[in-house]
């Protein structure tokens, strides 16, 4: 199948891939010093649901995120945690890695780090 | 054949072909928590009360979920007519009276009830004890399920504490009290024997652990299973002597009493439950856990274990949050 027939989610495999991919992801973000102090208070397993949901977003997959949503969801954290653009681009990173490590090609993460990219005014109260 | 009537609390609902729960709820202005409508967030997940929820309302929930029904409403085309709930069981109480009443060490009784009505409990599970004047404190089940009509319980005695201080100095063998339906998700379920297990409670937090341990071995789990229990002194262990037992009788069942300060006994290790349990165990991958007890500890533990390779399915958790103040 050529590339222009099929989307992005599925060309990175669906939601096999973001299974895989958030088990990954996840354990990197919650051993970074930097940030997962963020994840201090938070219910582990709601919270990896939250973290499937952004990454079937960042992979072009099927999603009710809005801006509002996510402006709401961060906004303590911006307030009372100080949370900027540096913890979203140790995110960023860990993204990036994590779908480096499942062999992703290039082009594929570029698309997804722009999707995740567009959520950072939201994110961070911009 | 399509139409199927959905009942959640007072409301009625038809689902239509090929409309989900979430759906027509949404479509019937019921305000229920839901986000991603995919089978992803799990906010919109309800409990089928009557009727079975399609198995593929149920992906990705943990087994004790799935066994207790629960689904995700955006994911379910019901198959027929289901009762619905957003909230757990309302408590239903049956009566037992108290047999026997033991002290396992200076703070904690081991408390064995007779329920009029046998229970269909889950070992780990916990239950509401409610006095006559309506007192109601939640303790977690400390034997297996093969006793249906007998629960005992492990009541830690707290500094302030009127359910634990009554329990204690007051409740006598033959005194009645109303037990609820067991409750609670941290419970064992023989469906994978060879998983290894990894169970770390602290304080009276050994007695759904010791259940667990006790029915597991009763359905011939072959895993390696591995104990550790925490208290801060040598005194606030207990059934030492149970567990070892247990474990010279059982060759894949391991146990580790841990006292966090002052001097441990010979086969005791020093240092917190959970912190021993991490070292001794580098690699959790594909391994089952149980964290009850303390509350920091079972939030700690929670993240170490899955940062050294549990998934988070297979971690299941019973903090003990209580109504006094004192507790370590």
């Amino acid at each position: 199948m050529s590339e222009t027939s099929t989307t992005l989610y599925e060309q990175l495999g669906g939601e096999v891939a973001v299974n895989a991919a958030i088990d990954i992801f996840y354990r990197k973000v919650l051993s970074d010093s930097r940030i997962s102090y963020f994840f201090d208070n938070v219910d582990m397993e709601k919270q990896a649901a939250k973290q499937k949901a952004f990454l079937t977003m960042a992979f072009g997959g099927p999603n009710n995120y809005s801006g509002a949503d996510m402006r709401q969801a961060h906004a303590h954290l911006v307030q009372k945690l100080g949370l900027t653009d540096v913890h979203f681009d140790a995110v960023l990173e860990h993204l990036s890695t994590t779908l480096q490590e499942l062999n992703a090609p290039q082009n594929l993460i570029n698309q997804v780090t722009t999707i995740a990219e567009s959520t950072r005014n939201d994110v961070l109260g911009k | 054949m399509s139409l199927k009537k959905i009942t959640l609390d007072h409301h009625e609902v038809v689902c239509q072909q090929g409309e989900t729960v979430l759906d027509a709820l949404l479509r019937e202005n019921i305000d229920i928590p839901y986000s991603c409508k995919q089978g992803a967030c799990q906010s919109c997940m309800l409990r089928c009360l009557q009727g079975t929820p399609p198995v593929a309302a149920q992906n990705g929930l943990k087994d004790v979920l799935r066994q207790q029904n629960h689904f995700l409403a955006c994911l379910c085309y019901p198959q027929q007519e289901m009762v619905i709930s957003l909230s757990p069981h309302a408590d239903f109480f049956t009566e037992a009276t108290v047999i026997d009443k033991q002290r396992l060490n200076a703070e904690t009784l081991l408390l064995t009830l007779h329920t009029k009505e046998a229970l269909d409990y889950f070992a780990g599970q916990f239950v509401n004890l409610k006095r006559a004047d309506g007192l109601m404190r939640s303790y977690s089940i400390a034997n297996n399920r093969v006793h249906a009509n007998t629960l005992t319980f492990h009541i830690r005695r707290l500094g302030g504490g009127r359910f634990s201080e009554w329990a204690h100095q007051e409740l006598k063998i033959g005194d009645t009290l109303a037990v609820s339906n067991p409750q609670g998700l941290c419970y064992y379920l023989p469906n994978n024997k060879e998983q290894n297990m990894l169970l770390v409670g602290t304080g009276s937090g050994l007695a759904p652990l010791a259940g667990i341990v006790s029915e597991a071995l009763h359905h011939g789990h072959h895993g390696t299973i591995h104990l550790f229990h925490g208290s801060r002194e040598m005194d606030g262990l207990y059934w030492v002597e149970e567990m070892q037992q247990l474990a010279r009788q059982y060759p894949n069942f391991h146990y580790t009493p841990c006292v966090s300060r002052g001097d441990a006994a010979v086969g005791v290790a020093l240092g917190r439950a959970n912190e021993v349990a991490m070292s001794i165990l580098p690699n959790l991958k594909g391994w089952r856990i149980y964290l009850c007890g303390h509350p920091d500890m079972v939030n700690q533990t929670k993240r170490q274990v899955y940062l050294q390779g549990a998934n988070l399915q297979d971690i299941y958790a019973d903090a003990f949050h209580v109504a006094s103040a004192t507790l370590d």
